[in-house]
């Protein structure tokens, strides 16, 4: 469904992603680990457009991204980035940002789909279904994640990009988060998990690639990724072994 | 409902009122609600900042009326004329312009405006300083609009229209868009949105609001002269948004309304009129910072709040 060749981006002189190549299949939930400052943000960023300087290939669903890519068409072409931060729209109510996340689908005179994908969120996050007048600023950390993943699906993608949606939330939260995007694959979203937590993203993935200094340094499936006595040392730490 | 009671206002004030200059002032006000309203639009709602919109207004009214002071021309053609002309001024002046943002904008705006003056000073079709006069006054059909009170209606008419439509804008996804831009241009350009295509389709509009009340302001008032359009006149546009409210369709009238009646009702302070409109505008930005209409209702909300039904406002 999306493919990588030759990935680069710069900013600047500084090349921050060299030369990757990375596949996921349609269907796949596949997680890009690494460090801070390794490149995966980046690689999310250029492929929404927010990048503009970078090169080689990318292909979504057989047919080329080309450069620049303009962050609005992205949407369209069925790719939804639930970004770090969340940056949802604070003084809007929880209903309106997600309504925003179906602003291209309104054009295009969905309404009736869009109340059933409304309805699947709420499903979804039942919390969310309290609080939909409430402006998104005054949600939990928790209830804010949910609700960025939640607007990115009410664009209906094919394709879910998150960009570390479990940072900064307690242990629960993360795994409510994890399960859900279980869930998500299984209803047939195809799914791209940058995460630093190694741990928790394999856990729940098909496939791995670990991103060091801007570069692919291994990939493989999942177990076997957790099973890498390199990972477990750079990125699972001792408690792995307990 | 809100309508209905606001339009049964405008009558009983056109109808009970018969001072012309108050008649006048009232019509002022909803010249400058179209004003307001426009750049609430732009400012309010998409959290772009304009500092020369008094361009636009001037734009309006002198192109409607060279039109028909010197060619006579159809006063509704020359409308139509000023409105065309405005879209295509502020669609050109909008491509480069809102690449900027925040002072850089307010920056090349005021730049517009100060140019736009220059143009209607220096051009001899304007008449320079010295004004353009003889500025026909309008009819519909038969019905002459040259009575205060009817030249009111009239622009009371075209104000709640506007209003209307504006509000219509404002609940549709269009004005959600408007707000996520307000908020973040990359988050919101990331739910599809195409931020810079938006932000001129509303810079235009808010033109094409200012044109039309330069319009209005032309055929009322048949004489016009650059300092009604200075760099002034743009930064009270601004202040009656701030004043009313931003974000604020209604605010929009409210800021009108006090920034057109404050400086008349303030000349019995003579000399000092100046300082004590200053420090008004200060008292209420200090007590209503969100703006006159959200203020008021606060305060409203308050009050009806405090005998017994307390809790109502202290939702989860």
């Amino acid at each position: 469904m999306l493919s990588l060749r030759n990935f680069e981006c710069r900013y600047g002189s500084v090349r921050a992603v060299k030369g990757i190549n990375l596949e996921v299949a349609s269907g796949e939930l596949v997680a890009l680990v690494g460090a801070n400052g390794a490149g995966k943000s980046t690689l999310l960023q250029a492929l929404c457009g927010f990048v503009p300087d970078w090169s080689g290939e990318i292909s979504f669903e057989g047919s080329p991204l080309r450069c620049p890519i303009n962050p609005s068409e992205i949407v369209k072409k069925g790719i939804s980035l639930v970004p770090e931060g969340r940056a949802l729209f604070p003084p809007l109510s929880v209903m309106e940002n997600l309504e925003l996340g179906a602003y291209v689908r309104y054009r295009r005179r969905d309404h009736r789909n869009i109340a059933e994908d409304l309805e699947f969120v709420l499903e979804l996050f039942p919390i969310l279904r309290q609080r939909t007048k409430q402006p998104a600023g005054t949600l939990s950390g928790g209830e804010q994640q949910m609700l960025a993943i939640a607007r990115a699906l009410m664009a209906k993608p094919a394709l879910l990009l998150l960009d570390e949606p479990c940072t900064g939330l307690a242990p629960l939260l993360v795994l409510v988060i994890l399960e859900t995007l279980v869930q998500l694959r299984a209803s047939g979203i195809t799914i791209l998990l940058v995460e630093q937590n190694a741990r928790a993203a394999l856990g729940i993935c098909d496939r791995g690639y670990v991103i060091e200094n801007g570069s692919i340094a291994l990939e493989g499936s999942a177990s076997a990724l957790l099973a890498d006595a390199n990972v477990q040392h750079a990125y699972l730490g001792k408690e792995c072994r307990l | 409902m809100r309508y209905l009671f606001f339009i049964a206002a405008v009558l009983a004030a056109g109808f009970l009122i018969s001072s012309p200059y108050k008649l006048q002032l009232l019509t002022f006000i909803g010249i400058n609600t179209l004003l307001a309203l426009g750049l609430n639009m732009l400012m309010g709602y998409a959290g772009q900042i304009s500092l020369g919109h008094a361009a636009f207004y001037g734009l309006g009214a002198y192109t409607s009326g060279i039109l028909t002071a010197h060619y006579h021309w159809s006063p509704w053609l020359g409308l139509a004329a000023a409105v065309v002309l405005a879209v295509a001024a502020a669609f050109f002046i909008a491509l480069p312009l809102l690449q900027l943002s925040g002072f850089y904008l307010g920056m090349g705006t005021l730049g517009f405006g100060m140019i736009m003056f220059v143009v209607f000073r220096q051009m001899s079709l304007t008449g320079g300083d010295s004004g353009l006069v003889g500025i026909p006054g309008l009819s519909i059909g038969p019905l002459s609009l040259d009575s205060p009170r009817n030249y009111l209606f009239f622009v009371w008419a075209v104000a709640i229209i506007s209003i209307f439509l504006c509000e219509r804008l404002i609940n549709s996804r269009i004005g959600r868009a408007l707000r996520a831009i307000h908020d973040s241009e990359r988050a919101a350009s990331s739910m599809g949105i195409d931020t810079g295509k938006l932000k001129v389709h509303i810079f235009v509009l808010s033109a094409m609001l200012a044109a039309v009340a330069g319009f209005l302001y032309a055929h009322l008032v048949s004489f016009i002269s650059p300092s009604s359009f200075d760099f002034l006149v743009s930064v009270r546009m601004v202040t009656m948004v701030v004043i009313g409210g931003m974000a604020s369709v209604w605010g929009s009238l409210l800021g009108a309304a006090v920034l057109t009646i404050l400086p008349e009702s303030l000349t019995v302070f003579s000399e000092y009129e100046m300082i004590v409109y200053g420090l008004v505008l200060i008292v209420i930005m200090i007590l209503l910072p969100q703006g006159l209409f959200r203020g008021v209702l606060d305060i409203y909300e308050r009050a009806g709040s405090k005998p017994g039904n307390a809790s109502s406002r202290c939702q989860g």
